[in-house]
């Protein structure tokens, strides 16, 4: 059972993150506004990136079967 | 900068790699393995990261934007999808011993040469070029850093990429070649790949953090002064009109694919992989490692078109000339020397898997045609085996060399990267559907994989051939459409190839899985894959096809191709477990015959292997009589089962039948104890009156007269009572054994009036008054007369019981309702209480209460009254309120035919 759940999350993410990185929702960030110099869309776009890859790594490191060994 | 200093530079460097990797051999030899963890691994897999990367995603920034990024992004996103898919393919490889996705595939669809052969094909010709194009920077980065501008008129052998070419094929064919069995891994050349992926990773951020702080101080100059250039500013823009929605998607989608099916991924996730569980942490490091190599893209492009405005250097020299244009060479060294290791990574790891698969899919098969005939040859074929595979090194080393000098020149590093993702793209239908559905079968993925690789081939390499001047605009005799085609922007012919070509070829695929039959190995493989957890649990699969071959056979093939050590191990590993004899006179089952046959699909492919067995074991298919019995037996097993189910359920049956029955009989027996201890008592107390009145006449002889009349009258009125009892239990047992006579039409009418006259003296007797109401005519009914007159008599005279002597009324009406007679019997009696009107009706309930005592009767009239209504299929019903008297009325059902038309009996 908890593998299942595992399973759906990390479908779920993919889906997520595969909405949110393409058109239209990642033309939102068409902005020429900037950041302290920054550009926002460049920053927003590696901003997200990395918040996708920290909701990986919580999904994966809260999985018991990830801690020791295998599961299956 | 000097050519002996860059020439040496970088043999220094191939000379590290070639220390590292003989070091990495040497501690997995002493099982002290450096590669075999997480962090190692996650390493290897940015050898996704080429010299497209390291060079290319610079200058697609520079020319467009944020368009670089959807090659990076895609395996990101596909990273928590990657982790799962991934672990069932590397289990599946690592139980059939897949070397290759050529030989996953061919595997998958019935261990198929064809299969093979075509995956194989489509992945050189794919792959080829984007080897080219990995030389092509070697060549331009040695070029830019030496000052030269080009070399393209040089013949080969004065060209420095010819001899770079040779001494990474010089590596590939020392660290790719170890052991016939790729599974047996090469553990220096994933070394070599990690840390060239490391290497890589730190060159580029140097490069960046050198751009952006050497050279600007710092990532707020560097933008500002971008944002004062709009052509620069338009840089960080995610501008549609730059990439459209429908290209950047494909983009990612093409990036998603190529994570899973490039043959160096495959390679390095699949066949080098030592534990399945490292998955699990590079599915974020790889995703990481991506996002840090792309950080630094834009302000090193947004750097260099503010330092070369306007000028004809190439964006995607940038990472070279912008540390060589401002004057410090050995970051420029340096930066060639990253660029050299994302590109040798690439050519090393991808050259490696493509050999694998020339020699098993396409060298292999020709050799080994089924039912070889050589079989007889002595001494083993494992040298020639590795000769092959290095000869097969070799030609693909230069055919990507050759590619580079005559078409890659032209091109950027992007355009080709892309052409070759979306022919390895090709691979996804046959690919996902056979890990994720049964019926996927041989027919639909050959289809579907050569139709794809043909729109691919005419609209991507071809147009692009065209557009080189290498192929004449008329062509098939397309002129028209090659014009339309040309006038659409790299991407967008990407996207539509990607589209078109992915629509047809998965199609292909599925009407290939509803219109042909598989074989049964098709079968058998295609369960084995989707359910592979199971079989991997189970340690053995089940056999459509049986064989048998001689282990003396057997052992001999092993040993050409394993070699004896190996060949010992397997066979003796196989004798402890199962127990089977392993002399070379003896028979080897299916199950010996599967393991040799997967260690041979490791070291020649599974369709090669398939072929080798072919010729040692007799397929012993099941016979079609065979099957016929095994089918009958099963078919009688089940009938038998439903037999006895059946039997069982008709057993329960009887048995609640019977139960219910005893059960019935017990309550039965019951109600008798009790209505004769009921009756008993009734008649034991009139006895108890006649006994102690008879015995006061006796004894007393002198009783006056008066009293003698006094106790004979009681002595009579209580035999009277016994009497009537006892005729009344005789009834119910008349009653109960019932209708003895036919029924016969009884006219009521007559019947009431006979009764009331009946009861007259009894009303004379008292001051009761009768009012009789009776129809005209008459009214009949079926049954019985003389019960019926009980009937209305047992009603009347409880009537004139309970009404009052001296001011009692009585009421009989007669009267049709319907189909029903009605007769009622109705008094201005005390009534009776509502808790007691069901009861009445039951044997010896009498209804008494304190002031009246217990009145004369039985308790059983009206019990038989009802009785005798329901045997005519009346009914008898009560209405009663204490105080207002009681009316009680029989239903029966009317006599409806003339008497005289009606034939009784």
């Amino acid at each position: 059972m908890p593998y299942r759940r595992y399973t759906t999350k990390l479908v779920g993410l993919f889906a997520a993150g595969l909405l949110a990185f393409n058109f239209p929702v990642v033309g939102l960030l068409d902005t020429r506004a900037s950041v302290g110099g920054i550009p926002l869309a460049y920053l927003l776009l590696f901003l997200s990136w990395g918040v996708f890859i920290i909701l990986l790594i919580r999904i994966v490191s809260r999985h018991p079967g990830n801690k020791g060994t295998r599961h299956e | 900068m000097s050519k002996v200093l860059i020439i040496s530079v970088s043999l220094g460097y191939l000379l590290l790699l070639f220390v590292l990797a003989y070091w990495a051999e040497r501690r997995g030899r002493w099982h002290q393995s450096l590669v075999s963890n997480p962090w190692v691994y996650a390493l290897s897999l940015g050898v996704y990261c080429t010299a497209w990367t390291f060079y290319g995603s610079v200058g697609q920034a520079a020319t467009g934007g944020l368009r670089f990024l959807p090659i990076f992004l895609g395996p990101s996103l596909a990273a928590p999808i990657w982790l799962l898919v991934m672990r069932k393919m590397i289990i599946i490889s690592k139980h059939q011993r897949i070397t290759s996705i050529a030989d996953f595939l061919s595997s998958r669809y019935g261990k198929s040469t064809s299969m093979g052969v075509l995956t194989a094909l489509v992945a050189v010709i794919g792959i080829v070029p984007y080897i080219s194009i990995q030389l092509k920077a070697i060549s331009q980065s040695y070029l830019l850093l030496s000052g030269q501008t080009t070399g393209t008129e040089w013949p080969f052998y004065l060209d420095p990429a010819f001899y770079i070419t040779l001494l990474l094929a010089l590596f590939i064919i020392l660290f790719g070649t170890r052991n016939l069995d790729p599974n047996e891994r090469h553990e220096g050349m994933v070394a070599a790949i990690a840390f060239e992926s490391l290497f890589k990773l730190i060159i580029f951020l140097a490069v960046g953090l050198f751009v952006v702080f050497g050279l600007f101080n710092g990532f707020g100059p560097l933008f500002e002064q971008g944002f004062r250039d709009a052509s620069i500013a338009q840089t960080f823009r995610l501008d549609q009109a730059q990439v459209t929605g429908w290209e950047w998607f494909w983009m990612i989608a093409l990036s998603m694919g190529a994570i899973f099916l490039l043959p160096r991924q495959f390679h390095v996730a699949v066949v080098e992989n030592t534990d399945p569980d490292h998955l699990t942490k590079s599915a974020w490091l790889l995703p990481l490692y991506l996002l840090l190599i792309n950080v630094l893209v834009i302000p090193i492009a947004v750097g260099g078109l503010i330092l070369f405005p306007g000028s004809n250097i190439d964006p995607d020299t940038f990472v070279l000339s912008i540390p060589l244009e401002t004057g410090h060479t050995q970051m420029a060294l340096l930066a060639g020397l990253g660029g050299f290791s994302a590109a040798s990574g690439m050519v090393i790891v991808s050259v490696i898997a493509l050999s694998i698969m020339i020699n098993n899919q396409l060298v292999l098969p020709l050799i080994f045609k089924p039912r070889w005939p050589g079989m007889d040859i002595r001494g083993s074929l494992k040298l020639p085996l590795l000769t092959i595979r290095r000869i097969a090194m070799l030609v693909v080393m230069i055919l990507a060399y050759w590619f580079f000098r005559v078409v890659a020149r032209e091109y950027t590093l992007v355009s080709i990267g892309l052409i070759s993702f979306t022919a390895i793209a090709q691979f996804a239908p046959a690919l996902f559907a056979g890990m994720y559905w049964k019926q996927a079968n041989k027919a639909g993925a050959i289809a579907g994989v050569s139709i794809g690789f043909l729109m691919w081939a005419f609209l991507l390499p071809a147009s692009t051939l065209i557009e080189a001047g290498i192929l004449p605009g008329s062509v098939f005799g397309l002129q028209p459409f090659w014009e339309d085609w040309m006038a659409y922007s790299d991407n967008a012919r990407i996207a539509h190839t990607a589209f078109w070509s992915l629509l047809f070829n998965a199609g292909a695929l599925f009407l290939g899985a509803m219109y042909r039959k598989p074989t049964p190995l098709e079968i058998t493989q295609a369960d084995l894959f989707v359910d592979i957890y199971k079989y991997a649990e189970a340690k053995g699969a089940y056999q459509v096809i049986r064989r048998k071959a001689r282990i003396g056979d057997l052992r001999r093939v092993m040993v050409r191709f394993l070699g004896k050590p190996k060949t010992k191990v397997i066979l003796e590993g196989y004798h402890r477990r199962s127990g089977h004899p392993i002399g070379d006179h003896d028979t080897g089952q299916s199950e010996l015959i599967n393991l040799a046959e997967t260690h041979l699909a490791g070291a020649i492919g599974a369709s090669s292997a398939k072929a080798v067995m072919a010729s040692i074991v007799k397929d012993d298919p099941m016979g079609l009589e065979e099957m016929f019995q095994i089918l009958e037996q099963t078919q009688e097993i089940l009938q038998y089962s439903q037999e006895l189910e059946r039997k069982s359920r008709e057993l329960e049956q009887t048995s609640q039948q019977l139960r219910q029955a005893n059960e019935k009989l017990k309550e039965l027996d019951k109600l008798k104890a009790e209505f004769i201890a009921t009756v008993t008592h009734e008649l034991r107390t009139p006895i108890t009156s006649i006994k102690a009145m008879s015995k006061i006449l006796l004894d007393n002889p002198e009783v006056s007269g008066e009293q003698r009349t006094e106790f004979l009258r009681i002595l009579v009125a209580e035999s009277e009572r016994i009497a009537r009892l006892i005729n009344q239990v005789l009834d119910i047992e008349q009653i109960d054994n019932q209708l003895d006579d036919p029924p016969v039409p009884v006219d009521l009418v007559p019947l009431v009036r006979q009764s009331v006259q009946g009861v007259q003296a009894m009303v004379e007797d008292r001051r009761i008054s009768v009012d009789l109401d009776l129809p005209e005519g008459s009214l009949r009914v079926l049954g019985n007369r003389d019960r019926l007159t009980q009937v209305v008599m047992n009603l009347l005279s409880n009537a004139l019981k309970f009404t009052d002597p001296d001011q009692g009324e009585i009421r009989i009406n007669l009267r049709e309702e319907g189909h029903q007679a009605l007769i009622s019997v109705g008094d201005n009696g005390k009534g009776i209480a509502p808790d007691k009107q069901k009861l009445i009706f039951e044997k010896f309930t009498q209804v008494s209460d304190q002031q009246q005592g217990k009145p004369a009767g039985s308790g059983l009239g009206l019990f038989i009254t009802r009785k005798i209504v329901e045997q005519h299929r009346g009914q008898i019903m009560l209405t009663s309120s204490p105080g207002a008297g009681t009316e009680f009325t029989v239903a029966l059902p009317k006599f409806l035919v003339p008497v005289d038309a009606f034939t009784w009996r």
